[in-house]
């Protein structure tokens, strides 16, 4: 094992000193922000370069991949060995440089957007943790452990979503993440105990080198292993049926939005399936499922951002829809590809999420001058950015061409990969066109609410007032260093894994054959012509430039009214604004039967009236009736108890003489 | 270390010492004046605690047998005899218990403010009962103690109680003494029988548990009358409703020992006594059926009817029905996970649930009230408290990384094998224990900050912050590193297995009985 491999510990260990020490800042010496900056900040910088210098060793020797680095024995119970231990190997390595890169950009980014804050010292310790957890999540060497990582996130999105907790909305919105969370983890839970029954093992490496010999290909253990998994991915990754939480999540603190909600942790799902590539490679029902599912959820979620006001709102739904991109990827068994869309995504969307955080603190300062308060958020207050912040409207624009598919842009040969894998599944069967027509129909919508997004926040007039927009000004250098970095990201990430007509191609989707070596078995070959290729990229770019050109074409800035004097939405664009209803249908079907039933059938009806009320204090009355335990409230009581145990010894003492 | 203790001869007299200690701090309390009542027994819970960690040394792992037993006679001429002794299922109980009433002690200084002596004298009585049910191996010895536990406890809830504590006591008093009525005339039931067949007359567990076939078709009554006794004191669904009572009226001390410890007696009490003196009765399919689906239906529906509690005690205690639900489906699952994180709940339980009755006290220190509606964006007056309350609900639900995650995953992976769809269920509980204490957490200390009252809340004081601070410890050393405990407990847990697998075969064999086991 090369030397440097065996310092993965430090990437881990580092957040979460930072945790612990702006822990104990934020309750001793709360006014210590530059300590806060420094620790904060620090160790993610460290981390990053220890990760470097990790992947550089194991660049070395790849060969020994992947390197189980075991640490204590954690949970060691009859044939049950699960020890605390992390995996460094290719696919690892590739999110751990991804979630400790963009984590370092972000944090940097808080230290101006944050600075301002009463709980500064808290937000880092928690930001802090949560990289902590996301890198337990991806280093992890069997299921458990990933597992921490896994709920250790949640908690973190929980703290940081509900951050400002002292408005309702705010908590309301972590502990719905929570618990929807939760209702995904318990679908990592049954997994986790359907592959202890069938393997004996819960670490990675023995239960995928198992697998071929332990599952039958398309058996029911198999897919109902992967269904369960899936299910814990579409709570982790705001998938149908479990999205309704990530819009909600806009709560919490922009930079959080965009670490948490858009770059690493809502791709956790995604890095689960490709993790575990050999058994939905084994599962074919499974995959379609995790497909279409995916298809479904980014065309629906592009609809709802289609009319959001909010301008976060619609990166929600926008990640959401994404996150669908990543699904059908790695539905199709394009591993590599859901993963290279990750990478990407990760750029981009980070990059939109913070510009978007620029242009709300802009705002917010500026009604903040002429104490209005006025929705900072609203895209119907802001218009024509573009003069007062010419480099965050510059770099957003970079990172919409991206995410809108615009050859030459990293998102476009990450789409571009998925989609063509999906239509290359279309030889076996036919569902694989309609999951890219699903796809394609999807991608005109994303580049149309993004140059949508584009024009209301940058473009035509200023809506914000005539005093803000005196205040209006470009994001501090802290702020807008970290979006330089993003946008050279967004560019040019790209070339990882270029297509396959194209030369230097694919070159992360040879990284991962040794780990996605056993599910190549199983998958049918994916073989495009390279007539059908470049068709594809046609119909890709024609596509993005559609999207684009159709925004561009019918929507119209200059007319557009500031919020308070907008109309309200009516008819489809009513339904689409509210979001299909989805919030309030589960509300109606979930929430409040469970609510109302445990409050006035098990507990009012059930437990006071028919267990407490009519069995347990009903027989205390019909004894006291009878005038068996008497009427003397305690003495009486004590007294019974002595003479029963009197007779009790008195047979006793029969019995022996 | 180890050499240390045998030199003292820590074995021979630890666990007598462990009794005695506390009756003699009981007796220096009343022998001082009131004022220095909470001091003394401070000491004396203090003492019991240092004598008692050792043991974590002394107790050699890897075997099955009972340690640091002995034996004297009682009344000899009646087969009694004083008989202790701790193997791994009963070392934790004994070592939660004297953890436990040193922040006992310390978390009643402020609550309690009259009847000083009679109050921690009877707390100290109190450590020698439970003590003494956890390390008796003479069923005569065991039901005394037994019932000795269940007087000052009726005392503590009876006189340092709420407004309803009269009501709550005796309710608790009947409930309880009702069970163990039935188990006293099963075990008189047990020295009759086992004594015509042997010809020995003798209360001694090892004794009883040898020849208990000669109960024959009697098995049947004495494990009810058995799982009648523990149902109620763990307590199951549909026996739990004393519980929800007794722990809104006891003082906190009250509540934190009632959860912590003395709910841990009905479970004990089947690992024990009930499984393995019946094994054919508590694996007939029936009565799997029964047990397994009350574990269940506790689950859920503790946890549901928690979520709707007004009142915060309130919904503690009935959480406890949900967490005391997961320790039945992995007892009665019998494979080596599922018994071992059976105990680790129950040593969780008393950690976590303990913590947050002692929380709860707190509060209603500080308000009079424990009304969840009476609070709202209290982090901002009391954050360390908030922080704490938080660390130990997240350990509550079974966040990984707590205590909590390691016995309820322990027990869900061992049942998973042998009842999937019962713990398929059970393992939606992890949905309803977040929605339960989240909620809770909302409306305690985020949302507005809109009641005045709360405008003075004093943060955690240095005390109660000293009575935390070892549970959160617990709750972080479990949760990462729950090796030690899981090393104690496992030659014990497989011991239990096997003799109720194996008993099971041979007495399904010598009676015939209609369900053999392959």
């Amino acid at each position: 094992m090369p030397a440097s491999v065996g310092w993965v510990w430090l990437v881990v260990v580092l957040p979460f000193a930072g945790f612990l020490a702006n822990g104990l800042i934020s309750f001793f010496w709360p006014k210590a922000k530059r300590a806060v900056s420094a620790i904060g900040v620090g160790v993610l910088v460290a981390a990053f370069a220890v990760a470097v210098s990790v992947v550089n060793g194991l660049s070395s020797d790849l060969h020994g991949a992947p390197y189980v680095l075991t640490y204590w024995s954690w949970m060691p119970v009859g044939e049950l060995e699960i020890a605390v231990a992390l995996q460094v190997d290719q696919l690892s390595a590739v999110m751990m440089m991804i979630v400790t890169g963009i984590s370092a950009l972000i944090h940097i980014f808080s230290v101006g957007y944050m600075r301002d804050d009463p709980g500064y010292p808290r937000y880092f310790s928690y930001l802090n943790l949560f990289v902590f957890f996301m890198l337990v999540l991806v280093l992890g060497a069997n299921f458990p452990v990933m597992f921490v990582g896994w709920e250790g996130v949640g908690l973190c999105s929980y703290l940081l979503i509900g951050f400002w907790y002292l408005d309702k909305s705010n908590a309301d919105a972590g502990k719905k993440a929570f618990i929807m969370n939760r209702i995904g983890d318990f679908g990592f839970l049954i997994a986790m105990f359907l592959i202890f029954q069938a393997t004996g093992s819960l670490s990675f490496a023995e239960v995928f080198e198992g697998a071929p010999s332990t599952f039958t290909i398309n058996g029911g253990t198999v897919t109902l292993i992967t269904l369960a998994l899936f299910l814990g991915c579409t709570g982790k990754s705001a998938q149908i049926p479990l999205f309704t939480w990530l819009p909600d999540a806009m709560a919490g603190p922009t930079p959080v939005s965009a670490l948490i909600h858009a770059a690493t942790m809502v791709t956790a799902g995604v890095y689960l399936i490709a993790r575990a590539n050999v058994l939905f490679a084994m599962a074919p029902i499974s995959s379609v499922v995790v497909a279409t599912v995916g298809v479904v959820t980014a065309l629906f979620a592009a609809t709802i951002a289609l009319k959001q006001w909010d301008i976060k709102k619609v990166l929600a739904y926008s990640t959401v829809s994404q996150l669908g991109y990543m699904f059908l990827g790695v539905g199709v068994g394009a591993y590599a590809g859901g993963i290279f869309h990750l990478a990407t995504h990760a750029f981009f969307k980070a990059l939109l999420f913070l510009g978007s955080g620029s242009v709300i603190f802009a705002l917010h300062r500026a009604y903040h001058h002429t104490g209005s308060h006025e929705d900072a958020q609203d895209m119907r207050n802001m218009g024509g950015l573009r003069q007062y912040m010419p480099w965050t409207a510059t770099l957003m624009w970079i990172a919409t061409l991206a995410i809108a598919g615009i050859p030459g842009f990293s998102g476009f040969f990450s789409k571009d990969g998925i989609l063509a894998a999906t239509f290359a599944r279309g030889h076996d069967h036919p569902v694989f066109y309609f999951l890219w027509i699903l796809g394609a129909a999807a991608a005109l919508l994303t580049a149309f609410y993004m140059t949508r997004l584009m024009l209301y926040t940058f473009h035509g007039r200023n809506r914000s007032g005539k005093d803000e927009a005196k205040h209006l000004l470009e994001a501090p250098w802290v702020m807008t260093a970290p979006l330089l970095v993003l946008a050279l990201g967004s560019i040019f990430a790209g070339v990882v894994n270029l297509p396959h007509v194209l030369p230097g191609a694919g070159w992360l989707e040879h990284l991962f054959e040794p780990v996605t070596e056993l599910s190549h078995r199983y998958l049918p070959e994916i073989h495009l012509s390279v007539t059908t290729e470049w068709v594809l990229i046609g119909v890709a770019t024609v596509i993005a430039v559609a999207g684009i050109s159709a925004a561009a074409v019918t929507l119209k800035p200059e007319s557009l009214k500031a919020a308070r004097e907008a109309p309200e939405e009516s008819g489809l664009q009513r339904v689409l604004l509210r979001k299909w209803y989805v919030d309030e249908i589960y509300d109606a079907l979930f929430v409040r039967p469970t609510v109302w039933i445990s409050r006035n059938v098990l507990w009012r009806f059930m437990d006071v009236g028919v267990i407490d009320g009519a069995l347990v204090n009903g027989s205390a009355w019909s004894a006291r009736a009878v005038g068996f335990i008497g009427s003397a409230v305690q003495t009486g009581r004590l007294a019974w108890y002595l003479l029963v145990f009197v007779i009790g010894t008195l047979v006793l003492l029969r019995a022996v003489m | 270390m180890t050499e240390l203790l045998t030199n003292v001869g820590y074995g021979s007299w630890v666990l007598d010492a462990l009794l005695v200690v506390p009756l003699v701090g009981a007796l220096a309390v009343l022998s001082r004046p009131a004022h220095q009542a909470k001091q003394v027994a401070l000491i004396a819970a203090v003492v019991e605690f240092l004598i008692s960690v050792p043991l974590w040394w002394a107790f050699e792992i890897g075997t099955a047998t009972m340690q640091f037993q002995h034996a004297y006679p009682w009344i000899p001429g009646w087969g009694i005899y004083y008989v202790v002794g701790v193997d791994g299922i009963s070392l934790f109980m004994v070592l939660l218990t004297t953890f436990t009433m040193p922040l006992a002690v310390l978390g009643s200084w402020n609550y309690i403010k009259d009847k000083l002596r009679p109050y921690y004298a009877l707390l100290l009585l109190l450590t020698t009962g439970m003590l003494g049910v956890f390390v008796a191996l003479d069923l005569f010895m065991f039901y005394v103690f037994w019932e000795i536990m269940l007087i000052p406890m009726y005392f503590i809830i009876g006189v340092w109680g709420g407004p309803r504590r009269l009501y709550a006591a005796i309710k608790f008093f009947i409930y309880t003494f009702v069970g163990s009525l039935l188990m006293l005339v099963a075990i008189l039931a047990m020295y009759y029988m086992v004594g015509q067949t042997t010809g020995v007359y003798s209360f001694a567990y090892q004794h009883i548990l040898e020849n208990i076939g000669a109960v024959g078709p009697w098995g049947f009554w004495l494990f009810g009358a058995f799982a009648l006794a523990f149902a109620i004191k763990v307590p199951m669904f549909p026996f739990h409703t004393w519980l929800p009572d007794a722990h809104v009226e006891a003082p906190t001390a009250g509540s934190v020992i009632l959860a912590g410890i003395l709910l841990k007696m009905g479970t004990y009490g089947f690992l024990r006594f009930a499984l393995p003196f019946f094994p054919t009765i508590a694996l007939h399919p029936t009565v799997v059926t029964i047990v397994v689906g009350l574990a269940i239906v506790g689950i859920v529906y503790g946890a549901l009817v928690a979520m709707v509690q007004p009142d915060f005690k309130k919904l503690v205690a009935y959480s406890s029905v949900s967490h005391l639900g997961f320790v039945m489906l992995g007892i009665w699952a019998l494979t080596i996970q599922s018994v071992e994180g059976a105990i680790i709940i129950m040593i969780n339980h008393g950690i976590s649930t303990g913590a947050l009755f002692f929380l709860a006290g707190m509060l209603s220190e500080r308000r009079h009230t424990r009304e969840i509606a009476a609070f709202g964006g209290i982090a901002k007056v009391v954050p360390a408290f908030a922080c704490v309350l938080t660390i130990v609900s997240l350990s509550s639900i079974g966040l990984p990384g707590t205590n909590g995650f390691i016995g309820e995953f322990l027990v869900l992976v061992g049942s998973f094998g042998p009842y999937p769809w019962a713990t398929a269920i059970a393992a939606t509980g992890v949905i309803f224990a977040a929605a339960y204490l989240l909620w809770a957490l909302q409306r305690i200390i985020y949302n507005k900050f809109d009641k005045p009252e709360n405008e003075n809340l004093p943060d955690l004081s240095g005390r109660e912050l000293l009575v935390l601070a070892p549970l959160l410890a617990c709750i972080l050393w479990i949760g990462l590193y729950p090796k030690p405990f899981l090393d104690r407990i496992e030659a014990s847990a497989e011991e239990l297995i096997t003799t109720v697998q194996e008993q099971e075969v041979s007495l399904a064999a010598a009676h015939g009985s209609e369900e053999q086991v392959p």
